[in-house]
């Protein structure tokens, strides 16, 4: 094999197990300000991902939405909620292992699956465009897609207000 | 102009948000001017009246399309009485002003939703829709409230996660998300492995939005626990958008009526028909009983779905008017026993059947109309009901499926004995201990159940007129 190859493979190996291992950082950490900063170093790793496999837009919203937003909303909301008790704690790590031990299982099955599968565009279909600039494509045809994520963001806005202003 | 149905609500919110205190009293006659205009805008697009309809807009690509605007009309009748409904039962005037903005939110995701003709696109309102519902069903914070949108929100994230691995594959395979290019990708390669899995995981998706049975754990626990206000939008459009009518469109334009998917679907719902009627009739909560029945109701829609791909053409084409038409009453007749079990609830202080009797003497708007709610329900001529369970039960006799047609009976009277128990025990009978004092509800109670009675009546006295022209057309083929 070509050793840039070579390399070139090592380091997404590297990178796919630094996500898996955010992953399962997530879930198991027991302190959810921990958990929330996992969660934000796995959705790093998978932006370095993204940008390998050069879809550079979504890393970047990746980043600035996964990694950046909402690890800051996570934090906000672990700031309202009351620390859990010691048996509370001891309960759940007790379920912890049992519940999460399959989980990266499966997702090395999926993935290796997945590796194996390869996408092929069907042949060309009538009325398909492939719009390869993502400002066309944000601001033209999938712009009532944006007003969509606004009406999102404002439904999420009321989530906050009814169910956590109170409790400030 | 279509995009208005969408930006008029979000602009609605935006506004009544000012920091201006009086328009936070404007809340009900602006929700309620919206839905009369909504509901004119959809008359206008109905296929008997529809004469200079909009054909093209930037956003909205050929929303000229009978199977939309019974929806638009159908979402525009359950949000008028479920801002009713919010007025009269809100706990306090902060709590029904967020209660607003959020039906607005919803309301906006449901008309976008059925309006896109793009997989995608209809992800991302559906998702509105569906953001918005857990909130409206845990705004009160008590525990039954949080427990039942919590349910919601799992199986909603799980249904979410099928669909969108749907659309990845799509996407991947197809170029794009359009309903069209799927359509003819799907026609031309309808065998591929992968093209199979995406369609296997979207109609799954959409099954769990539905509720039907076996995916229907989260349902009985949302409908019940909401407050009045939410679980008449809920139970009266939200899951019949978000599920049925995504279902309904997905199969007749997009994937295809196939066999696999029409016996996929006559199984699924002649589960949830019988299957949602015998747990009915088990239940004293009025509104636990009303969510099984909904589950039961929809399987009646989901198996006329079912004969869309007969190989008699006339059965397929009446299968799928009854479905549509199904929709529509179901969403009409369970509002109006929504909204009854709300001044129930308010005016009684419980929805436990067993500690509630005689009801109809002191409540007689509320007693009548959900009486006519109940036999349109079960399918008594010449209510609504009768006729779009009488054109389901037709379809799939003609199309030789003589078992599911029977069984369609069966359940029907079931309905018949769920709802007899249920009026039995609520309102006729001696008058129980501790509801001497009860009254009739308020006007903001009494107004949309006289409306939604009088559609129910309406759409049932003047099916010859609207046979020919409005439900076969409606069909959407």
């Amino acid at each position: 094999m070509d050793p840039n190859l070579k390399t070139e493979l090592l380091a997404n190996v590297i990178l796919m197990a630094a996500m898996l291992l955010g992953g399962l950082a997530t879930v198991m950490l027991r302190q959810l300000v921990k958990a929330a900063i996992a969660l934000a170093f796995t959705s790093v790793v998978l932006c370095i991902l993204m940008f390998k496999l050069a879809a550079p837009w979504a890393a970047v919203f990746e980043l600035s939405v996964c990694a950046g937003l909402i690890t800051v909303v996570f934090i906000s909301a672990i700031s309202l909620v009351k620390p859990a008790t010691e048996e509370e704690r001891a309960a759940h790590m007790r379920f912890k292992v049992r519940r999460y031990f399959l989980l990266p299982l499966v997702l090395l099955t999926v993935g290796c699956g997945l590796s194996y599968m390869t996408v092929r565009p069907l042949p060309v279909v009538a009325g398909a465009e492939l719009i390869t600039d993502m400002r066309i494509l944000l601001w033209g045809p999938r712009a009532l897609d944006l007003l969509g994520q606004i009406l999102v963001l404002l439904a999420g806005v009321w989530g906050v207000v009814v169910l956590f202003k109170e409790e400030k | 102009m279509p995009s208005l149905l969408v930006i008029i609500p979000l602009l609605a919110v935006l506004l009544l948000n000012l920091p201006l205190n009086f328009l936070r009293r404007l809340a009900l006659p602006a929700a309620v001017l919206f839905a009369v205009y909504q509901a004119l805008f959809a008359m206008q697009l109905l296929p008997a009246s529809c004469t200079a309809c909009p054909t093209h807009e930037r956003w909205f690509v050929n929303v000229l399309d009978p199977l939309t605007s019974v929806l638009l009309l159908a979402i525009a009748v359950v949000a008028f009485a479920s801002v009713f409904v919010l007025h009269a039962t809100a706990s306090d005037e902060k709590h029904g002003f967020n209660a607003f903005n959020l039906i607005f939110l919803a309301v906006a995701g449901m008309n976008g939703l059925v309006m896109v003709r793009d997989l995608f696109s209809m992800y991302i309102f559906l998702e509105i829709a569906s953001v918005a519902s857990f909130i409206l069903i845990a705004a009160q914070r008590d525990m039954g409230g949080l427990e039942g949108a919590f349910k919601y929100l799992v199986m909603s994230a799980l249904a979410t996660m099928m669909m969108l691995a749907s659309i990845a594959l799509l996407l991947a395979y197809c170029g794009s998300t359009s309903f069209m290019v799927v359509a003819e990708a799907l026609h031309a390669h309808g065998s591929h492995g992968y093209l199979l899995t995406a369609v296997g995981l979207f109609l799954g998706g959409l099954l769990i939005k539905s509720g039907i049975m076996p995916f229907h754990g989260w349902l009985p626990d949302a409908y019940a626990a909401a407050p009045a206000a939410a679980s008449t939008l809920i139970a009266g459009i939200v899951t019949k958008t978000t599920g049925v009518y995504a279902l309904i469109r997905l199969v007749l334009h997009v994937f295809g009526p196939s066999v696999a998917v029409q016996q996929l679907l006559l199984i699924f719902g002649a589960i949830s028909v019988v299957a949602g009627a015998l747990a009915a009739l088990g239940q004293s909560d009025m509104k636990r009983m009303l969510a099984y029945s909904s589950i039961s109701q929809v399987g009646y829609i989901v198996m006329g779905l079912g004969v869309a791909g007969a190989a008699n053409k006339f059965a397929a084409e009446l299968g799928v008017a009854g479905a549509i038409f199904h929709l529509f009453n179901h969403a009409i007749f369970k509002t109006l026993l929504f909204v009854n079990a709300a001044a129930v609830e308010k005016q009684a202080g419980t929805r436990d059947m067993n500690q509630l009797g005689g009801l109809a003497q002191k409540m007689p708007i509320t007693g009548l109309t959900s009486l006519l709610a109940m036999f349109a329900t079960a399918g008594v001529p010449p209510l609504a009901g009768f006729w779009s369970k009488l054109l389901i039960i037709a379809a799939l006799w003609l199309a030789g499926y003589h078992g599911y047609a029977l069984l369609g009976i069966g359940a029907s009277l079931l309905t018949l004995a769920y709802f007899l128990s249920l009026q039995r025990r609520v309102f006729f009978g001696l008058l129980r201990a501790g509801c001497e004092n009860v009254r009739e509800a308020g006007w903001a109670l009494t107004v949309p159940s006289l409306v939604l009675a009088a559609i129910l009546l309406g759409v049932g006295v003047a099916l010859p007129w609207l046979i020919g022209s409005f439900l076969l057309p409606v069909k959407g083929f």
